[in-house]
C-alpha cells in the first residue's frame, strides 16, 4: 500500500478516524482491564491501593497510547518496524550490559513516570519486523531456505538475549510466537515437521538415556527438570505454591466464595496473588462463573483479532494482527495452564489483568497498531 | 516491491487457511482450559474447599481446670493457683533489648531466662508470644501493668497451676503433677490432643495419677482463622471445656498433720483405717517432700538431697515398703490354729527359752523361758516357743491361708503409686519361686512374722481391722468423686468362727492392759478408749546384740498394731518405726498416741493417759503443738 493509494482510497482521514476504530474490541480490552482492577482491589483488602489505582492510571495511559498509535497510518509502522526491532535489541543488549557490569539485576530501563522493559518492547517488535519481511518476501521465495534463515536469525537473536536474563517465560513466548508467525506466512509444512520431530526425539532421547551409562544429563539436572515439571516432587517449595493455587482454585466452586472472601488470598496462602496467579484469586471468589467469564472475554478479543486479519487485504497488516492476536493468545494461555497446575510456572502474568505496568502498556500499543490496521486497510 | 496480483490472491488464501487454523486451534486450547477450570471447579470443588478449610481454621485447646482434691473434713488438699508469667511479642515491642532491659529495672529477670527469650524471639515470627518469666509474684505482675506505657510488647499472662496447701503432709498420698513428658505420651495409644499443649499439667504419682482422667476433665476448643504465616486472624467460635471432678479422699487432714509432728525425723510409717467402711483415716510415711517443689520442676540439687537422705523420704513407705511382720503376725499364726481346730487356747506349751527342731535349735525371744504358756499368755509375753510348738502341729498352708483371709499377699486395692502385694509364702510360692522345697524351718520362722514373711503398713493396719470387726474391710482413700459417693469397703463377713476371733481380740487387750503385757506401758486408761494391740519387732539383721550397739541401719524395725476402743472397735491402726529397735518402747507409745488423737478428733484429755505418764506426755503435747504451729505459720509464709 503506497502513499499513493493510501490517499486515493476512501480511507478515512483526521478525526474522522476515530468513527472507523474497532470500538467492540476496545470495549472488550476494557471490560478485561475491569477484571483486573476489582481483583487488585479484592486482593488488597477493599483498598484501591497499592495495586488497583495505580493500575486504573496505567491502563489510562495505555489507552491513550493506544489511540496515538491508532492515528498512526500503518503504512508508517510498516517502514518502521525494522527500526523498532533493532532499537528494542539494542535495547536489550543494553540492559543485558548494563546488569552484568553494575546495575545489579536491573532488566528495566526507567522512563521516569514506568519501568519499561526491553523484553516486553520485543514481544511487539518481532511480531512487527517478521510481519513487514513476510510482506515484502514476494510468495515463491518464502519457503526457500535461505528466505528461512533470516526471520529464523530475526527470532533466535532476542529469544538467546532474554533466556540468559534469565526469563524463560518471555523466551518461550518470543520463540512461540515468532514460530507460528512463520507458519501463518506460508513457511512449508516441511519446516514445522522436522523442528518438531527433531525437538520430540532429541527430549526423548535425553529422557530415554536417564539411567544408562551414557546418560546425556547430570542426576541433579534430571531431578531439577523433575521439579520444574511436577512441583509436587518438591512440596515445600515450588510444589507448595502452585498447591495453593490450586486450592484457590478448586475451593471457589460454581459461583465462588463471594468478593473479597477468599480466604486463601485475603490470608495470603496464595503466592503472587496480584501479579501471576491473579487468575486463581478470581476463580475462588468468583467461582467457575467468573473465571470462566473471563476466558470467554480473552477468546472474544482472539476472534474479533482474527475476524480483522482475515478481512484485511494488506498483508502486512493481517500478519501484524494475527501476529499480536497470538502473542495475547499465548500470555493468557500460558498462565492460565500455569496457575491450574497444566504447565509449570513460568512467570507469564496474564493479560491486562495482572499488576505490571510495561507489560500493559506494550499490549494496549500492540492493540493501537492493530486498531491502525485496521482504520487504514485498503477498502 | 509490488506484488503481482497471483501472487497476492495465493499469499491472501494461504494465510487465510492457517489463520483460520490456528484461530480454531487456540480456541480449542481455551475450550481445554474451560474444561480443566470446571473440572476443578466442579468436580473437584469439595475436595478444594475441605483443604481451604484446613488451611486457615486452626484449633487452639483451651486447657480444662483440674478438680481439686479434698480430705474428708473439705479441707483442701490440692488445689489450682493462678501463675502469673511474663510474655512479649517482637513486633509490638520494636526495640526488643532495650524493652526487656526497662523491664529487669522493674523486675527481677534470671539473665538466663532473658537470653533465652531474647533468642526465642528472634528465631520465632514476630507475632509469637515469647514467655519472658514464668510464676513471677503478683507485686512484679502489677508493676508491670503499671508500667504498661513503658513496655510495648509486655504483656502479663494468667495460668493455672497446681498447688499443695498442706505442703508436706500428702505428698505420699496424692503425690504430685508436672508437665507431659514423652514417656507419657508414649504410654497411651492415642493420646488425648489436650496432653500436647504446652506445659500441661497431668498426675505423676499417687492419686493424682491414679484419678487422671478423672481430674483432668476435658479440654475446650476454639478455632481461629490463621493467615499463610500462622497469624490468628480471629476467633470463628469456642467451645468451653469440663472441668475436672473434684475427689474427697477419706483422710482427715488434722490427725494426717497431728502424725507427722508425733513420728517427727524417724523413718517411720504410720495407718490409721476406720474399721467400718475401710476409710483410710490417716496414711504418712515420715519423712516427706514437698510436692509443689516437682510441680515446679524441681533443681537437681534439691532431687539429690531427697534421693541421698537415708530416710528414704521419696518413699511412700505405707504402702511400697514391705517389712518382716515380726511378732503382730502372731495374731495370724493363732488364728490359723485356732481354725484348724488342732489346738485348745487352755493347752499349754512349755517354754524352756528355745526348741530343737530337726538339728536346729530356734530361740525364744526370753533365753530365760516363759514356762508353760497358753494362748493369752503366748501372746500378751510374745513367747515365740509356743508358736514354734503351732507352727508344727498347724502347717505352712493354713498359716498362709489365714494371712491371705486377713488381707496378706495381695495387694490393697488403694490408688497410689508402686503398692506392694507383700509375701504371704507356702510350699507352692517357694518351689515356684526359689524352686526348693518348703523346709520345717521356714514354716517355724514364718510363724513369729520372720524369715519370708513380708507386709506392708497398710496391710498391717487392714489385717488388725478385719480381726476387730471379722468382716473383709477393705481399705478406701477416695470418698467421693465428683460428689458421687464411692461405696463403703466394709466388706462381707470373713468365715472366722467369732469365738476365735474374741478370743485373739481378749489376748491383745491383754498385751496393752495387763501388767505383764508387752505394751502395757503404752496403754490408755480411758474406760471406754482402751486399746488392743500387737508389738512386734523384725530383725534386720540376724544376730543377737543390743540395738544401741550397732549403727542405725542394722537395728531392728519397730512394730506395733492395735485396734481402738477394745469393746467397740472403731479404729485399726499400725506403726513401723524403721530401725526404731523394740516394737514396745519405740512403736507402741507412738501408736497409742496416735489412737487417742484419732478417737477424740483432736488433742486428748490427760486422764485417758495413766496417771504417771500424765507429766511427760503434757510437755510432749506442748512441744508438738507449738511444731505444728511453727510449721502452719511457714506454710502460710510460702504460700
Amino acid at each position: 500500500m503506497s502513499y499513493l493509494e493510501y490517499t486515493v482510497k476512501t480511507v478515512p482521514s483526521g478525526w474522522r478516524k476515530v468513527l472507523y476504530l474497532n470500538w467492540p474490541l476496545i470495549i472488550l480490552l476494557t471490560a478485561v482491564a475491569c477484571v483486573g482492577f476489582l481483583m487488585l482491589y479484592s486482593v488488597a483488602g477493599g483498598e484501591l491501593q497499592p495495586w488497583a489505582e495505580p493500575q486504573m492510571e496505567r491502563f489510562g495511559l495505555g489507552l491513550a497510547a493506544m489511540f496515538v498509535t491508532a492515528m498512526v497510518p500503518i503504512w508508517l509502522w510498516r517502514n518502521l518496524s525494522a527500526l523498532i526491532y533493532l532499537v528494542s535489541l539494542a535495547l536489550l543488549v543494553a540492559v543485558e550490559l548494563f546488569g552484568a557490569i553494575g546495575m545489579g539485576a536491573q532488566r528495566w530501563i526507567d522512563l521516569g513516570f514506568m519501568r519499561l522493559q526491553p523484553s516486553e518492547l520485543m514481544k511487539i517488535a518481532l511480531v512487527m519486523a517478521l510481519a513487514a519481511y513476510y510482506d515484502w518476501l514476494p510468495m515463491k521465495r518464502v519457503s526457500r531456505p535461505i528466505w528461512v534463515i533470516a526471520p529464523l536469525i530475526l527470532i533466535l537473536a532476542p529469544t538467546f538475549l532474554t533466556l540468559t536474563q534469565p526469563d524463560l517465560g518471555t523466551a518461550i513466548l518470543l520463540m512461540t510466537a515468532g514460530g507460528l508467525l512463520m507458519f501463518l506466512a506460508g513457511v512449508h509444512w516441511a519446516y514445522f515437521a522436522v523442528v518438531i520431530a527433531a525437538a520430540g526425539g532429541g527430549i526423548y532421547t535425553v529422557f530415554l538415556s536417564r539411567g544408562t551409562p551414557w546418560q546425556l544429563l547430570k542426576d541433579y539436572q534430571f531431578r531439577r527438570i523433575d521439579t520444574f515439571l511436577d512441583p509436587s516432587t518438591d512440596p515445600l517449595g515450588a510444589g507448595y505454591h502452585i498447591t495453593q493455587a490450586k486450592i484457590a482454585m478448586g475451593s471457589g466452586g460454581w459461583t465462588g466464595r463471594g468478593f473479597m472472601q477468599g480466604t486463601q488470598s485475603r490470608l495470603n496462602f496464595l503466592p503472587e496473588k496480584h501479579t501471576d496467579f491473579i487468575f486463581n484469586t478470581l476463580a475462588e471468589e468468583f467461582g467457575f462463573v467468573g473465571g470462566f467469564s473471563l476466558l470467554v472475554l480473552y477468546v472474544l478479543v482472539l476472534v474479533f483479532c482474527i475476524v480483522a486479519a482475515l478481512q484485511n487485504r494488506d498483508r502486512y497488516s493481517s500478519l501484524l494482527i494475527l501476529g499480536i492476536g497470538l502473542t495475547f493468545f499465548l500470555f493468557f494461555a500460558v498462565n492460565m495452564s500455569m496457575v491450574m497446575g497444566l504447565a509449570p510456572v513460568v512467570g507469564v502474568p496474564l493479560p491486562l489483568v495482572s499488576y505490571g505496568g510495561s507489560a500493559m502498556l506494550v499490549l494496549m500499543i500492540a492493540f493501537g497498531l492493530v486498531q491502525s490496521a485496521h482504520i487504514h486497510r485498503p477498502r | 516491491m509490488r506484488r503481482t496480483p497471483r501472487d497476492s490472491a495465493e499469499s491472501s488464501r494461504r494465510m487465510t487457511r492457517r489463520g483460520l487454523l490456528l484461530g480454531g486451534a487456540q480456541i480449542a486450547f481455551a475450550g481445554v482450559l474451560g474444561l480443566r477450570m470446571r473440572h476443578m471447579q466442579v468436580d473437584q470443588a469439595d475436595e478444594f474447599r475441605l483443604m481451604a478449610e484446613e488451611n486457615r481454621i486452626n484449633i487452639h485447646l483451651i486447657p480444662p481446670a483440674r478438680g481439686r482434691i479434698f480430705d474428708r473434713e473439705g479441707k483442701v488438699i490440692a488445689e489450682n493457683e493462678q501463675t502469673y508469667r511474663i510474655t512479649m511479642r517482637r513486633e509490638d515491642a520494636g526495640d526488643v533489648e532495650d524493652v526487656i532491659g526497662r523491664l529487669s529495672a522493674l523486675v527481677d529477670l534470671r539473665p538466663e531466662d532473658v537470653t533465652r527469650a531474647l533468642e526465642e524471639m528472634r528465631t520465632s515470627p514476630p507475632f509469637l508470644q515469647v514467655t519472658v518469666a514464668d510464676r513471677v509474684s503478683w507485686d512484679a505482675i502489677s508493676r508491670v501493668a503499671v508500667n504498661a506505657p513503658a513496655l510495648p510488647g509486655v504483656y502479663p499472662e494468667v495460668g493455672l497451676s497446681r498447688f499443695y496447701p498442706q505442703h508436706e503432709t500428702f505428698a505420699h498420698v496424692v503425690g504430685y503433677v508436672g508437665p507431659v513428658s514423652e514417656r507419657d505420651l508414649a504410654r497411651y495409644e492415642d493420646p488425648e490432643p489436650v496432653l500436647r499443649i504446652p506445659r500441661f499439667q497431668i498426675g505423676k504419682v499417687g492419686v493424682e495419677a491414679k484419678f487422671e482422667e478423672q481430674l483432668r476433665g476435658s479440654a475446650g476448643a476454639k478455632r481461629v482463622e490463621v493467615n499463610a504465616v500462622g497469624r490468628v486472624m480471629r476467633e470463628l467460635d469456642r467451645r468451653e471445656g469440663e472441668a475436672g471432678a473434684d475427689l474427697q479422699l477419706t483422710v482427715d487432714s488434722d490427725l494426717q498433720d497431728y502424725i507427722k509432728a508425733r513420728l517427727g525425723e524417724e523413718s517411720a510409717s504410720a495407718v490409721v483405717v476406720d474399721v467400718e467402711h475401710g476409710d483410710v483415716l490417716a496414711i504418712a510415711s515420715s519423712p516427706s517432700y514437698d510436692p509443689n517443689k516437682f510441680v515446679r520442676g524441681i533443681s537437681t540439687g534439691d532431687y539429690g538431697v531427697l534421693r541421698e537422705n537415708n530416710h528414704r523420704p521419696l518413699a511412700s513407705k505405707t504402702v511400697q515398703d514391705a517389712y518382716p511382720p515380726g511378732s503382730t503376725f502372731k495374731i495370724v499364726t493363732a488364728l490359723a490354729a485356732l481354725e484348724s481346730g488342732l489346738i485348745h487356747p487352755d493347752e499349754t506349751v512349755y517354754c524352756p527359752g528355745h526348741m530343737e527342731i530337726g538339728s536346729r535349735r530356734f530361740h525364744c525371744w526370753k533365753r530365760s523361758g516363759h514356762g508353760h504358756v497358753n494362748l493369752e499368755q503366748s501372746l500378751r509375753d510374745s513367747c515365740d516357743v509356743y508358736y514354734y510348738d503351732l507352727a508344727l502341729k498347724v502347717g505352712i498352708d493354713r498359716i498362709a491361708e489365714m494371712g491371705r483371709k486377713l488381707g496378706l499377699g495381695t495387694a490393697p486395692d488403694v490408688p497410689m503409686s508402686a503398692v506392694t502385694a507383700g509375701l504371704m509364702p507356702d510350699r507352692d510360692w517357694k518351689r515356684r519361686e526359689r524352686g526348693a522345697e518348703w523346709r520345717i524351718g521356714d514354716t517355724v520362722n514364718a510363724s513369729i512374722g520372720q524369715g519370708y514373711v513380708l507386709t506392708s503398713p497398710l496391710q498391717q493396719a487392714i489385717m488388725v481391722a478385719r480381726v476387730a470387726t471379722g468382716r473383709a474391710v477393705e481399705p478406701r482413700l477416695v470418698r467421693s468423686v465428683g460428689g458421687l459417693q464411692t461405696p463403703s469397703r466394709g466388706g462381707p463377713p470373713l468365715d472366722i468362727d467369732e469365738a476365735h476371733l474374741k478370743l485373739i481380740r481378749k489376748a491383745m487387750f491383754v498385751v496393752s492392759n495387763s501388767r505383764r503385757g508387752t505394751a502395757y506401758r503404752s496403754r490408755i486408761i480411758a474406760e471406754d478408749m482402751r486399746l488392743a494391740g500387737k508389738t512386734g519387732t523384725s530383725q534386720v539383721l540376724n544376730r543377737v546384740v543390743r540395738n544401741q550397739d550397732v549403727p542405725w541401719e542394722e537395728r531392728d524395725h519397730a512394730l506395733f498394731v492395735n485396734f481402738a476402743p477394745y469393746e467397740a472397735p472403731r479404729i485399726a491402726v499400725s506403726i513401723v518405726v524403721e530401725h526404731g529397735g523394740g516394737g514396745s518402747s519405740t512403736a507402741a507409745p507412738i501408736a497409742r498416741d496416735i489412737t487417742l488423737q484419732a478417737l477424740y478428733k483432736g488433742t486428748p484429755p490427760l486422764d485417758a493417759y495413766p496417771a504417771g505418764d500424765r507429766g511427760r506426755i503434757k510437755e510432749q503435747q506442748e512441744q508438738l503443738a507449738a511444731e505444728r504451729a511453727r510449721r502452719a505459720a511457714e506454710a502460710g509464709r510460702r504460700a
